[in-house]
Formats: structure tokens, C-alpha cells, sequence
């Protein structure tokens, strides 16, 4: 233990919630936040539409009908007590990034602008409304980048590039984590009092996606491996709208700023699907609306991608067709210039990687693999819970894309993803400092390191009969293919069985860099092992899983079953064996009915 | 199709000097340069390293020289620079291993122009947000676009010349603060700017804005910092 350092809270992952919750903890606590990637590297940049709040700056919204709206997203699985918090602190949680100094769009009155997004409704028309507040489509840029300089303002101490390898739990709590230096390949402990995971999804685990590498689960699989449990696994969303083959999210602001998906016949399909708001539906409706469309030979040339048209011609047309008008109530329309100025990276990735110019042509697109909404289990203060009694692992945490509260249950809302980082980074944070002003250091194990340690021998020294890049591309090949946006029981038995060849496979790699300076290909390595782990468990839950829920859509169970399924489900690795158990959905004023868009 | 790749390789544990290896690769025209660097990694050396996130352009991990010229690997396709292609380091970086250079000496010159939001008035007594009106956002929106990839900094002739020399970038997240009409220290950053370190090492090369892959217009961005500068004005 050449590498011991001290600190009363460790924040593992520096994206929008590992940083929130760096800021908060460190006013009350000595911080560190540790990340693999520098911190403004962090996958929250990726995000692009907006983030929601009822603030009600160009009509009117309330913070019921967001929580409503997330709740019924959700497909009445999101926990509505926890909804309601998040819904609840939305209008403060952007207030604050704009004291902050986030800059984001603004109305002619100079308040912060918002427009609409897929599942916002006004509650008494069932139409879009304006909640997302945004800057173009880098909302996520934005908020990563406005965190990290307030962040630097305070003065939190940052571990830059150094991949944490495991969590230390002793006599049942938190005491810390390891983590091995990219620059130097050394490997350091970090004795904490608290815990804080917000380590982003494992969307790289599918093969058209919209994640960044770095989305490989390590949080989830370090926790697998401690046999903590993991919540909902079985719910990943898949966004409607990803460039073809490629993955790279359009977001879902081109809609809301009136694009409309168009089928292989020339027509505008969603109406046939959500007779109400159309494009705008909820992200599982609309995946599967265009999967139905493609499966049915109404793709493009009969291939499997349809459409997006954001031309200011067809905006105009289909405005029209909608009665959508412009806050004055004049027609609502697009020019060419709107729409460089509103989505001007988009127009961008369509010209670099398609060489198609939105202003003119449609958008190739096919759903893509998106978010997690499964995780570590949490409340609603970012602690972790292990049970249907909620029982606290004292001084761990988890917030964002890594935790399950849950408030995104069978399917997230667009820009709630957002809004869940802020407000339970925030949380997290400060329950964390809160918890180590009252807790002592616990004993570190006596060698800390040799979980990490043995983890790494294993990948050097490795049969190398296997090649990792094969098993990674047949992983992602199996998880798209089977566990995708449609399910069946013979499809995920056979990727169970797959998943679980390919991590016996994977015990035959044999990492070739024996250098210790930037690593990559170990570690690479071992996010591929993280991966493994968390595929199977996804896999797995799926396949138990005997509904259809929000982005759970299995072709033999096509029906929701709040009688059976209507609960959580709580899965961790027992033995080597998966042991799935369940925890009740707390419901407060919102009971399940039939979900319409 | 296939694609030759001469990359520039390093391994300090290893090498007492640089070389070159030369990879050949299957290939299409729409590849990234990063997805080819990612074969050459998965099947022909596990050892060639380099940073990459979010492979479309939008997290700066990739910065590298591409043919001569620094470009992000992920945004960079096969069709728009042939199928010969040569891969270094970006320049003016102390190289670590084979593509990865030591970014401190970047984000430490960031770090020195209050890369931050700083308003100490209080808060509009609603508690509401601070108004600014679209026009107002649009003057410095151009420099809110930087995702710190170190493109313009290591492309930058001065920068390779002085080891103190701020550099674009951080000129840049300069510009998007002061002129941001709710921030408060645009004159404490200016008057960083004035030292020998900040805008007079800047000599208008525009490598920078050829160099930036969100197309922000570095060298007009610089240039307006100058003329705030000379005449004490922010509009």
C-alpha cells in the first residue's frame, strides 16, 4: 500500500452526477473525485435536448403533471414517492445551474427557454408541452462543463484517469476503493468514510449504440461482484432515433422542434401508434413503432431504418396537419437558419458521418441503445439499499445513470436522464458528507489491493487463445440481436447461454502490453470482464421477467401484468448463481392504468 | 478497401526514441480514423494506445495529428483523408506513450484564466433566473462550443515556441466568460490576458481555427479579446 490516501467522501466517476455530488460533499467534507476519463470527457456531454422543469416559461406547466408524466413513462414501475421528490426540486435544480452560469437559451423576455420533448404533456390536452429547458442540442455539454468549472471554483481535489478497480466493504460498510493510476499503472487505495458511485450506464454492452466507451458498468459489476444487488437490469432503453449503423443519438429535440419520423412509403407513421402526440411519444413507443414499421418491410428500400425529416417544408406541413402554433398563436414554422441555430450539432454529425444535410434531406435513423434504467439500488438520498426493507449499506452511495432511485422504472422520460444527476448527485452528496461528519474511518483489510491485484494477473497471464476484440463484438452482437427492443424466451435463453460461453472465453485472454505506463489494453480488458458480468445479469433478468413493461417488450408475454409483475426486481450473484428477488413499487397518487400517448 | 496506417510509436518503458510502424487495415471510406486505430489495437497490436470516449466528436479524448494536421480520430473519416494515413501525437505535448500526451500543462494554463462563472451580486430577489436576452447569449455562444480537446493549443506555432504561452484554448473559455453579460470578472481576466503569457503571444497564424473541430472561430474570438483590451469595451 505504496499509494494511501485519506478522504471523509470518494466520489468514483466525474460526469454530471459525480460532480453535483463532488461539489456538495466537498462543502461539508473532504472530498476527492476520482474518474477514468478526465472529467470533461465524461459521457453527461453526450446529452443533448434539454432538461426538464416545470417552470412554466412560455405556457403554463406544473411540477403534477411532470410527475405525472414520468410516472406514466415509466410504465407505473418508477417509484412515485421518488418521482415526485425529483419533479418536486426540478425548478430549483435549473435555477441553480443558471446561477451557476449555465448558459442556456433564452426566450425574447430573457428567462431561461424550453420546448418540447417525447412523454411532456399538458395534463388536460394531452398535448407536447414546453418543459425542456436546453442550450441548442448540448444541453449535457453544458451542464458537464459548467460543473467541472464550479468544481475548479471550489477547489475539489480530482483523481484524473485513474480507473477505480473495487469497492472496500468492511464489517458490512464502505471503507473505501482502489484504484489503479492510468499515467503510472501504480495502484492506489483510497480510504473513505463514504462512498459515492456514479459511474454512468453499460450501454457498450449492445452494438449500435449511442455510449461512449468508457460505458463499460464497472459500478454495477464491482457490486456484482461484492454480491450487493442490482435493480431492473432487465430495463434498457433503446432511442428511437440513432444515426443509422452508426448509433450517434439525434436527439429527440428535432422532433420537438417538429422533425417526424417517416416510413419507407413516404408516410409520417407515428399517428397510427399515438394517435395524441404522435412523434412525441414516450422513447419505447416510438423504438417500437419504427422496429414494427421496419419488420413489416416499411423501412427505407426495405432496409432496416426509416426517416427523420426536420426540412423546413415538412415542419411547416405537418405543423399544419397538428394545429401547432407558435406561443402567439401564429402557424408554426421553420426556417433553414431556426434550424442550424436549434440543432446545429446535429447537422453536424449528419454532415461529417453521412454526409447528408438535414436542411435539405432527411435523416437516416434506426433505434439505438441509449440508458440504463436499471442500477445500485438507492433512495431517494443516494443511499444504497440492499433489500425490499430497504436496508442501508452504511457509507455507500450511488447517483445517476449507475443508481436505480427508481424514478425512470420500465422507461425514462427524455431529460430526465439529466435532471436525475443533478438533483440526486446533489443528494447524494450532501447525505454523504452529512453521514462522514458522523462516522469514523473504518479499518482497512489488510491488503487492500488484492482483489484488483489478482484481477489484472488473471488478464496478463491468460492462455491467449481468445482474442477480447471477438468476444466483445459477439457480445454486442448477442445482446442487440436478442435482448434488444423485442424479447422472446427461446432469444434470451440463448443469449443467457451465449453470454455465459463468452465469459468462459474470456478467461483464455491474454493481454499482450506487459508495460505498466497507460495500459490501455488491460484495461480495456478488464471493462470488457465488467461488461460480461452485467450483460448475463441483464440477460437473465429479462428472461425472468415474464411482462411487458415500458422497454421490456417480449413477443410472448405482449401484455403488462400489474397482478404478477407490477414490483422490482432485485437480482445479485450468489455462488456464481444469479438469486432474483423483489421489491414492492411504491405507488402514492397515481394508479396503474392503460398507458395511451 | 484497404488502408495503410504509418503510426507514430513510443513506449517510455521500452524505447530510448520514437519510430513508426506501418499497419495495414481493411477499411471503408465512412470509417472513423478511430475505428481503424481500434482494429490495429483489437487484432494486430494490443499495445498501440491512445484516448478515446465518446467516438462522435463531442468528448475531445482523441486528439491527434492525422497527414500533417490535428484533427479529432473520431471525426475524421477514411474518404476525407485517403488510404495512406499517418498518425502522430499532437505537437507541443510531452509525448507518454505512442498517441496519449501530457495534458496537465494544457488544463494548468486553462486553470489560470478563471475557467468559471463568477457572479457575487445577489440572486434577483425571486429567486428566479438571471435574465439575458437572446442576443446577449449569442455573443459568446461560439465559445461555448469548446470541448477542450487541445486541437488549436497544439496547433499553434507560438504555443510550440514558449512554454508559457496560455494558448488558444484557454483564450477561448477566456472569451466565453467575459463576454457573458451576467459574469462579473472580465476585467480580473483580462487583466491575466495582458501579461507576456496571455493574447500579444497569439500572432494571428489561425492554425487554431483551421485546427478546432467545432469549428469555433478561435483567432476572431482572440481578436475580439484584443480589442476589448485596447479599448475597455465588451460589446
Amino acid at each position: 500500500m505504496a499509494n494511501l490516501h485519506q478522504f471523509d467522501v470518494v466520489v468514483v466517476g466525474a460526469g454530471g452526477a459525480g460532480l453535483m455530488a463532488g461539489l456538495y460533499a466537498s462543502r461539508g467534507a473532504k472530498t476527492a473525485v476520482i474518474s477514468k476519463l478526465y472529467p470533461t470527457r465524461s459521457h453527461t456531454g453526450a446529452a443533448q435536448g434539454g432538461i426538464s422543469a416545470a417552470l412554466g416559461n412560455l405556457e403554463e406547466d406544473s411540477v403534477e403533471w411532470h410527475t405525472y408524466d414520468s410516472v406514466k413513462g415509466s410504465d407505473y414501475l418508477g417509484d412515485q414517492d421518488a418521482i415526485e421528490f425529483m419533479c418536486q426540486e426540478a425548478p430549483q435544480a435549473i435555477l441553480e445551474l443558471e446561477h451557476m452560469g449555465l448558459p442556456f437559451d433564452r426566450t425574447p423576455e430573457g428567462k431561461i427557454s424550453q420546448r418540447p420533448f417525447g412523454g411532456h404533456t399538458n395534463n388536460v390536452t394531452g398535448k407536447p408541452v414546453r418543459r425542456a429547458c436546453h442550450a441548442a442540442d448540448r444541453t449535457g455539454h453544458m451542464i458537464l462543463q459548467t460543473l467541472y468549472q464550479q468544481c475548479l471554483k471550489n477547489k475539489v481535489n480530482f483523481f484524473d484517469e485513474y480507473q477505480v478497480l473495487d469497492l472496500l466493504i468492511v464489517e458490512g460498510k464502505a471503507a473505501g476503493v482502489v484504484a489503479v493510476e492510468l499515467a503510472t499503472g501504480e495502484l492506489h487505495t483510497f480510504h473513505a468514510k463514504a462512498v459515492i458511485f456514479a459511474t454512468g450506464g453499460h450501454g457498450r454492452i449492445f452494438e449500435v449504440t449511442s455510449n461512449a466507451y468508457a460505458y463499460t458498468g464497472d459500478g454495477a459489476a464491482i457490486c456484482l461482484r461484492h454480491g450487493l444487488p442490482l435493480q431492473d437490469m432487465e430495463f434498457f432503453q433503446f432511442h428511437p432515433t440513432g444515426i443509422y449503423k452508426l448509433g450517434i443519438l439525434i436527439t429527440e429535440g428535432v422532433r420537438g422542434e417538429g422533425g417526424v419520423l417517416i416510413n419507407g412509403q413516404g408516410e409520417r407513421f407515428m399517428p397510427k401508434y399515438a394517435p395524441t402526440v404522435k412523434d412525441l411519444a414516450s422513447r419505447d413507443v416510438v423504438s417500437r413503432a419504427i422496429y414494427t414499421e421496419i419488420s413489416e418491410g416499411r423501412g427505407i428500400n426495405g432496409k432496416n431504418y426509416v426517416y427523420l425529416d426536420i426540412r423546413p417544408e415538412s415542419v411547416k406541413k405537418y405543423a399544419a396537419l397538428d394545429g401547432r402554433t407558435n406561443p402567439d398563436g401564429t402557424p408554426y414554422t421553420l426556417s433553414g437558419e431556426d434550424i442550424l441555430k436549434k440543432i446545429p450539432d446535429i447537422i453536424d454529425f449528419c454532415r461529417v458521418y453521412l454526409g447528408v444535410d438535414p436542411i435539405t434531406q432527411m435523416m437516416p435513423i434506426q433505434p439505438t441503445a441509449h440508458y440504463t434504467m436499471g442500477g445500485i439500488p438507492t433512495n431517494k438520498y443516494g443511499e444504497v439499499v440492499l433489500d425490499d426493507q430497504n436496508t442501508l449499506l452504511p457509507g455507500l452511495f450511488a447517483a445517476g445513470e449507475c443508481a436505480c432511485v427508481s424514478i425512470h422504472g420500465a422507461n425514462r422520460l427524455g431529460t430526465n436522464s439529466l435532471l436525475d444527476l443533478v438533483v440526486f448527485g446533489k443528494y447524494a452528496g450532501l447525505r454523504a458528507a452529512e453521514y462522514a461528519q458522523n462516522a469514523g474511518f473504518a479499518a482497512l483489510p489488510v491488503e487492500p489491493e488484492t482483489a484488483s491485484r489478482a484481477q489484472f494477473e488473471a488478464l496478463r497471464n491468460g492462455s491467449g487463445r481468445e482474442n477480447a476484440f471477438d468476444i466483445a463484438t459477439e457480445m454486442k452482437k448477442v445482446m442487440f440481436d436478442l435482448v434488444g427492443i423485442y424479447r422472446s424466451e427461446a432469444g434470451m435463453q440463448q443469449a443467457v447461454e451465449k453470454v455465459r460461453a463468452l465469459k468462459a472465453r474470456y478467461q483464455q485472454v491474454r493481454v499482450a502490453d506487459s508495460g505498466k505506463i497507460f495500459n490501455t489494453e488491460l484495461l480495456n480488458a478488464w471493462e470488457l470482464g465488467n461488461m460480461l458480468e452485467v450483460a448475463e445479469v441483464v440477460a437473465e433478468c429479462a428472461l425472468n421477467r415474464k411482462e411487458s413493461r415500458g422497454g421490456h417488450s417480449r413477443e410472448d408475454y405482449p401484455n403488462r401484468d400489474d397482478q404478477e409483475w407490477l414490483k422490482h426486481t432485485l437480482a445479485r450473484r450468489q455462488d456464481g448463481k444469479l438469486v432474483i428477488e423483489y421489491k414492492p413499487v411504491t405507488i402514492t397518487r397515481y394508479q396503474p392504468k392503460a398507458r395511451v400517448y | 478497401m484497404k488502408v495503410t496506417l504509418k503510426i507514430f510509436r513510443f513506449n517510455p518503458e521500452v524505447d530510448q526514441k520514437f519510430h513508426y510502424e506501418t499497419y495495414v487495415v481493411e477499411g471503408e471510406p465512412t470509417d472513423r480514423v478511430l475505428d481503424l486505430l481500434e482494429q490495429v489495437k483489437g487484432y494486430q497490436d494490443g499495445t498501440l494506445s491512445f484516448r478515446r470516449s465518446c467516438a462522435h466528436g463531442v468528448c475531445g479524448s482523441d486528439a491527434i495529428r492525422i497527414n500533417g494536421r490535428n484533427h479529432l480520430a473520431c471525426k475524421t473519416l477514411v474518404r476525407d483523408v485517403g488510404d495512406k494515413i499517418t498518425v502522430e501525437p499532437v505537437l507541443g505535448l510531452k509525448v507518454i506513450k505512442d498517441l496519449i500526451v501530457d495534458m496537465e500543462p494544457f488544463f494548468d494554463n486553462y486553470k489560470k484564466v478563471l475557467p468559471f462563472f463568477v457572479n457575487e451580486s445577489p440572486l434577483p430577489a425571486d429567486g428566479k433566473e438571471r435574465h439575458q436576452t437572446p442576443e446577449q447569449r449569442e455573443r459568446f455562444d461560439d465559445t461555448t462550443k469548446c470541448i477542450l480537446c487541445a486541437c488549436c493549443t497544439t496547433s499553434c506555432p507560438s504555443f510550440w515556441a514558449s512554454d508559457d504561452y496560455l494558448g488558444p484554448a484557454a483564450l477561448v473559455t477566456a472569451h466565453r466568460f467575459i463576454f457573458d453579460s451576467r459574469d462579473e470578472a472580465a476585467s480580473e481576466r483580462l487583466h491575466t490576458l495582458a501579461e507576456t503569457s496571455g493574447t500579444a503571444r497569439c500572432h494571428t497564424a489561425y492554425n487554431c481555427t483551421l485546427a478546432c473541430p467545432r469549428e469555433i472561430q478561435v483567432t476572431k474570438a482572440i481578436g475580439e479579446l484584443k480589442m476589448a483590451m485596447v479599448t475597455g469595451r465588451l460589446d
